[in-house]
């Protein structure tokens, strides 16, 4: 298996899914001769030629809506939003067109579409940059989301978002493009959405985190086990709907105490429903309170000094954690 | 009639700035001189046989008296919601989609049951979905701004003032992905050309060169706010012109006219690849909504003028008979026939079942509706009957 990063396991996904269906198409801003603005279809437009890989104008409720029209007459558009944060400006063609046609339509039609992009802060670009929207998004039936954390996910979960009949929004991180895992060369290589990996095996607390929190929650759990000798297991959602709930309920069981780690916003963030849900199904099983950390309820901040306390950090994580045991 | 409309007929080549002529105040003998203008000769009217221009008058009144059952059910609250009538634009509807070619295709905003019947959804499945049956085209799931019939090129239904024209780029762009011979007409309100996302689909129309058509059904009136106090710089088509789009204004109250306006955009479309931005004309007799009281800002005298000098009904019975196509005993049983079908509908309606709770969690999500082809694990579903 190559060792290979996130940002080049997205671009075989999306290589491979548009070799393999000659409906599939990627748009959005500066995919094309620019390369991505994050260097994710890098090559691609060589490739696969200007009516596979398409520089939009910045106009995302445009080609947002374009691309839903175009699915539902069966193609199968990738958008890239340069940051997910730039979704705000096309929110009526995500959550009004692309989520509820099929419903509105009484399944007479289906919207296979991926949106796709980073939706992370941490690199000093201000509120308007550093929007998580999974919870949103996820609040909208009729719209998967997906935030893969490791190179292997992001491809395998990527093609299977394209091969979806339904819109998936695809959360990634500009964080974790540079981060090098294993991953497959298959073709076939598909990762369902909507099951968890439980990353680090443990006994005495329950990390449940996605997206970059899952790496700051392996690394609270090595200094958990080499400093303070308890076992943390960290389950990696993975996908927020569909939701695993089976693996994180299997996990409480299993350790009884539970630390939600996400970099969303608090309020009605993900982890609020992750918690209703542990102590709705799981009650009898819980030590201690759920405990959680999430962003500090503040917009993003600019300032490095900021934003660093403001993102769930290492030292954030732990002391939660150490009030868990 | 005054202050309702500009009510010049000009022609925007692509590119061309305004003339003055083009930026003038309405002028009442315009309206004359064009209502001179005889459409029925030009090559695609010319060539309709007695039996299709009597249709063109069948599905007009179908549309009207439709409508005015489901305006009934609505006053008897069988209908729940909003009802956005259509009445007296018929023509606008039924003279587009009766251009069309196979691989055209149509979408239009919440005002959308003439356009439903124009392309040929049955009134039992309109009027059921009205009553929020289980009979309904959308299964009562959708109502009356969201009907939709893919199978005869019809994308709804769309209840977002100008949500839909990025929908219909969409789809013109898909047909000329697939290198169909094939265009998309997307209707909008004149309310509708001050929604933003309007303009970015009108570049990138322009820029991809797509087929799509926007058609600015203009009655006037943005819910209750008159042309004149939502729009600078009339006619509100000339904004095409910003990107090099080709526009015109023309009368919605002749069907000869709206097919003649719709086939030299489509004939754009097929020819050239190339958008259109066409404003017609018309009239709305009832309120936004039914449920809109339509005194506080338009007098009963003008809907009443509009009626007497314009409707497109009376117009075009008048028109047919003159031809010698129609005589007034195949007239009165035409709309008796469609009298008789609209209360059918209301009939079948009222006999449909309700949809049971459980059809809540249907048309969803593809995976949940057709168990053999999930891929997907996990709960889909946070809360369910």
């Amino acid at each position: 298996m190559a060792i290979i990063t996130y940002r080049d396991a997205l671009n075989q996904a999306l290589s491979e899914e548009i070799e393999r269906d000659d409906q599939v198409v990627l748009m959005g801003e500066e995919v094309a001769q620019f390369k991505g603005s994050y260097k994710v279809s890098e090559g691609m437009l060589e490739k696969f030629g200007s009516d596979r890989i398409i520089d939009t104008p910045i106009s995302e409720a445009a080609f947002s809506g374009l691309a839903v029209g175009a699915a539902m007459m069966g193609m199968r558009p990738v958008v890239e939003f340069m940051f997910w944060s730039f979704c705000y400006v096309a929110f009526d063609q995500i959550f009004n067109n692309a989520a509820n046609v099929r419903y509105m339509s009484g399944g007479l039609i289906n919207v296979p579409i991926v949106f796709r992009g980073p939706a992370n802060g941490g690199t000093n670009v201000g509120a308007t940059h550093s929007h998580t929207p999974e919870n949103f998004a996820a609040n909208t039936p009729g719209v998967k989301v997906i935030c893969p954390a490791t190179p292997a996910d992001a491809k395998g979960m990527l093609k299977s978002a394209i091969r979806d009949n339904d819109p998936v929004c695809v959360m990634e991180n500009t964080i974790l493009y540079n981060l090098q895992g294993e991953v497959p060369e298959d073709d076939e290589f598909l990762v369902p959405l909507g099951k968890a990996n439980v990353i680090r095996e443990g006994t005495d607390l329950s990390i449940i985190a996605h997206g970059k929190s899952v790496h700051t929650s392996l690394q609270v759990a090595q200094t958990l086990e080499e400093a303070h000798k308890v076992s943390a297991e960290v389950v990696d959602l993975r996908s927020i709907r569909p939701l695993d709930t089976e693996t994180i309920l299997a996990s409480v069981r299993k350790t009884n105490r539970v630390l939600l780690v996400e970099e969303n916003k608090p309020f009605c963030g993900v982890d609020a429903q992750i918690a209703f849900l542990i102590q709705d199904q799981a009650f009898d099983y819980l030590d201690a309170p759920i405990k959680r950390v999430s962003a500090i309820d503040a917009p993003q901040a600019y300032s490095k000094a900021l934003e660093n306390v403001q993102i769930p950090n290492h030292d954030r994580v732990l002391r939660k954690a150490m009030e868990l045991i | 009639m005054e202050g309702l409309h500009h009510d010049t007929i000009v022609d925007g080549e692509e590119g061309d700035p305004p003339t003055k002529e083009q930026v003038a105040p309405v002028a009442e003998d315009k309206i004359d001189e064009a209502r001179d203008e005889d459409f029925s000769n030009k090559p695609i009217n010319r060539d309709l046989t007695p039996d299709e221009r009597v249709n063109l008058y069948e599905q007009m009144v179908r549309i009207r008296r439709f409508e005015e059952r489901s305006l009934r059910a609505y006053q008897q609250g069988h209908i729940g919601g909003f009802l956005h009538l259509y009445i007296g634009q018929e023509a606008v509807a039924v003279g587009s989609v009766s251009a069309l070619a196979e691989d055209d295709h149509v979408i239009t905003a919440y005002r959308d049951h003439g356009h439903a019947l124009a392309v040929g959804m049955n009134m039992d499945e309109c009027m059921a979905e009205l009553y929020g049956k289980k009979t309904g085209c959308s299964k009562g799931k959708g109502g009356s701004m969201h009907f939709f019939a893919p199978d005869k090129n019809f994308w709804g239904g769309h209840g977002i003032v100008g949500g839909q024209t990025p929908l219909g780029l969409g789809i013109a762009y898909a047909l000329k992905f697939n290198k169909k011979t094939g265009a998309c007409l997307c209707f909008m309100g004149d309310g509708a050309t001050n929604q933003g996302p309007f303009y970015e689909s009108l570049n990138l129309a322009s820029l991809w060169n797509l087929p799509v058509i926007y058609v600015i059904e203009n009655n006037g009136y943005s819910m209750g706010t008159a042309e004149a106090r939502h729009s600078a710089g009339e006619p509100l088509a000339r904004r095409g012109t910003a990107f090099d789009v080709a526009w015109s204004v023309s009368h919605g109250h002749d069907v000869y006219e709206v097919r003649h306006t719709i086939n030299e955009a489509l004939e754009r479309a097929h020819k050239e690849s190339r958008p259109s931005v066409l404003e017609i004309i018309t009239y709305r007799y009832r309120g936004h909504s039914v449920a809109d009281p339509d005194q506080t800002y338009r007098s009963k005298e003008e809907i009443e003028e509009y009626k007497n000098r314009k409707d497109p009904i009376n117009l075009f019975k008048d028109k047919l008979i003159s031809e010698g196509h129609l005589n007034v005993e195949t007239a009165i049983e035409i709309d008796q026939r469609a009298k008789e079908e609209a209360a059918g509908s209301a009939d079948f309606a009222q006999a449909s079942p309700l949809p049971e709770p459980e059809e809540l969690m249907d048309d969803i999500y593809w995976e949940t509706d057709n168990p053999a082809d999930k891929t997907s694990e996990g709960t889909m579903f946070f809360e369910t009957p």
